[in-house]
């Protein structure tokens, strides 16, 4: 059962030249019981797209589509409704976790706030439950007591995992919340996020990061984004093992191994950069910088083609003209 | 907790300060040029014999070598004997006694309200944009004005040209003080002018600094994590407003500490008897002990309110007491 669904969504950014175009007609949706990775380099709009789920602030406008979140359109909630589904039924754990939690305020404090904002009304309930879920992180049910700057980087990175569940939303968003940390944080992250799936704490969770390795660990399906367009969307699997889009292979291959001196072998990556949202081109998007571009991929939009069961690819390679 | 030692090593701290700017204070005096013996006595009319001038000396304790001076000066300061003023011929703390209550029937209010009044109005301009572009410009205009210029215009119009209130001293030239209704009539009548050329002027500086620092907190990661949580824009204000007001707690404690002579100019203006005015009279007059009274006085308040700060501090930011407690 589909627990997000959204088609052909249109985010753009105003500004005096123009509108960046940095979410231009994605469609995917999210599973229920799934984990759902979207990656891409920087700039490829896989934060934007997030976001606009959330909330939209200028200069970010909604240019169409929609994103069906249990039925109901996000992007046609009103202010108040859209606040009240937000943390008690979709919530995020942002990319600045470790600084998220208010430094003069203790943690029970941030979370009844919170809270109350959204209708519960027996404090002690919601400590003890926010003492249970400190102990489920291995954090000391006192963390509740204390303010954030008495913690670590790392432990501040679990409460505010704490505090995002609490509710237990449905959706999840973790939001490059692993780019900051060495790899030993990086593991307790992944790890809890697994644990809150199968406690049922979270029903589903998109998982957005630019590291396709970490992708490989974690996420059931998942979505490669290239200058606001999806390129290539299926089960992880499949996307890393038998990539169909040039973008995916090159992206994959620039990955470093272990065991190879860069002396032997030189770190391989993709040659130009990304496109100019501002005024992108007609046809793909990857063009530039694709070594097998042909004749008709500056002027032609690619579509989505299935090369797979539930594994579709963006590119003229793939024959997509037939579909 | 590490509370215990933070305290013994604030306090050493704040005593050995204490110490270098008490001795500083005596000193300064005696650095000035002229002989104030010389001047107090032309200034009584007399002819400055040698003799008259050598008994003074000796009056004042000023024949003995400077660290004879120096020592009777502590010894006397333990005691409570501040000296006794050359210029007023009175003890030094009683003269200081009398000039303090009206320092702090102006600078008290003036202080604590203009914070309060500034704080809410910066509070209002930082969150509404259009608000803040009307009035950004008047707070700027007022925190760049001198005190003593607005006070000028205050007492040109409306004490002199429009007449509504009196405009010189603390009360009526013909009333002693006292706790009847008509002395308390006429001193807030007296009161009125003095306060409001504070009060006016240090609005703006508040509300410029608030304003600026609400702006820089809405901003912050912890109130955007709020917001995405679902947060009212009244709960993402009460954070934000909390953090906001921790610089401006500063700013007042050290407001507080210039309580006692934070308004010279402005009592000059108004011819008003506070502290303010004894310090010019007594660096006019070379007045050493009239001085170092009035300059102990501001010592100790300044002194007192940075170590209240340090305290308070340590209660309202938990990033303070976190700091003290690793180190």
């Amino acid at each position: 059962m589909a627990m997000l669904t959204v088609e052909d969504l249109k985010i753009y950014y105003a500004t005096p030249f123009g509108h960046v175009k940095a979410v231009d007609g994605v469609s995917f949706e999210v599973r229920e019981g799934e984990v759902f990775g979207i990656a891409g380099e920087s700039g490829c709009g896989k934060s934007t797209l997030v976001h606009s789920l959330i909330l939209r602030k200028p200069p970010m406008v909604h240019m169409g589509g929609k994103a069906l979140f249990k039925g109901r359109d996000l992007m046609r909630l009103s202010k108040e409704e859209s606040r009240k589904i937000r943390y008690t039924e979709l919530s995020i754990i942002p990319q600045y976790a470790m600084n998220a939690l208010n430094p003069t305020k203790k943690i029970k404090d941030i979370v009844w706030d919170l809270a109350r904002e959204h209708g519960h009304t027996d404090r002690e309930e919601v400590e003890r439950l926010l003492r249970e879920r400190l102990k489920m992180v291995k954090l000391s049910e006192k963390v509740a007591d204390m303010y954030p700057v008495e913690l670590s980087g790392g432990m501040r990175q679990r409460a505010t995992m704490v505090v995002s569940t609490l509710l237990n939303p449905d959706l999840l968003i973790a939001d490059e919340v692993t780019s900051a940390l060495d790899v030993t944080t990086q593991r307790v992250v992944i790890e809890l996020l697994h644990h809150f799936m199968r406690e049922g704490i979270v029903k589903s969770i998109i998982f957005v990061t630019h590291d396709l390795a970490l992708l490989d660990k974690i996420a059931d399906r998942m979505m490669i984004l290239y200058a606001g367009k999806v390129v290539e969307i299926g089960p992880t699997e499949e996307v890393i093992n038998e990539p169909s889009h040039p973008y995916t292979q090159l992206l994959l291959s620039s990955l470093p191994r272990m065991g190879i001196q860069y002396r032997k072998q030189k770190l391989r990556g993709i040659p130009g950069y990304p496109i100019s949202l501002l005024n992108p081109p007609k046809g793909c998007r990857f063009y530039t910088r694709c070594p097998y571009a042909l004749d008709k991929c500056p002027s032609e939009e690619p579509k989505l083609v299935k090369v797979g069961e539930e594994h579709y690819a963006a590119c003229h390679l793939l024959g997509g003209e037939d579909q | 907790m590490g509370f215990r030692r933070y305290m013994v090593r604030k306090v050493v701290v704040y005593g050995i300060t204490f110490v270098f700017a008490v001795t500083l204070n005596w000193l300064l005096p005696r650095l000035m040029p002229g002989n104030p013996i010389e001047a107090m006595v032309s200034r009584s009319g007399g002819a400055a014999s040698s003799q008259l001038i050598k008994f003074y000396e000796e009056v004042y304790g000023l024949n003995q070598p400077m660290w004879k001076q120096f020592l009777n000066f502590w010894v006397n300061l333990f005691h409570g004997d501040l000296g006794y003023s050359m210029l007023y011929n009175a003890p030094v703390s009683s003269i200081i006694k009398h000039a303090l209550p009206y320092d702090i029937a102006i600078l008290l209010p003036a202080i604590v309200l203009s914070w309060l009044v500034g704080n809410w109005l910066g509070a209002i301009a930082g969150k509404n944009k259009k608000y803040d572009r009307y009035t950004m410009p008047l707070f700027y205009f007022l925190a760049s004005m001198p005190y003593f210029w607005f006070a000028m215009i205050l007492v040109y119009v409306v004490g002199v040209k429009l007449g509504w209130l009196p405009y010189s001293g603390a009360y009526a030239p013909d009333l002693v003080p006292s706790l009847s209704w008509t002395f308390i009539k006429s001193f807030l009548s007296h009161w009125i002018l003095p306060f409001l050329s504070l009060f006016i002027v240090m609005i703006g500086s508040w509300a410029i600094g608030m304003r600026n620092m609400i702006i820089y907190e809405l901003e912050a990661d912890y109130v955007r994590y709020l917001e995405a949580l679902g947060a009212s824009e009244k709960l993402m204000t009460k954070h934000a407003y909390r953090n906001a007001i921790l610089p401006q707690v500063t700013g007042l404690a050290l407001q507080l500490g210039m309580m006692v002579a934070g308004a010279i100019a402005t009592e000059i203006v108004f011819n008003y008897p506070g502290i303010g005015v004894l310090i010019m009279n007594a660096a006019l007059n070379q007045d050493y002990f009239l001085l170092q009274g009035a300059f102990l006085i501001v010592v100790i308040s300044v002194l007192a309110a940075n170590f209240l700060i340090d305290i308070v501090y340590a209660f309202i930011d938990p990033r303070v007491r976190a700091s003290y407690t690793e180190g």
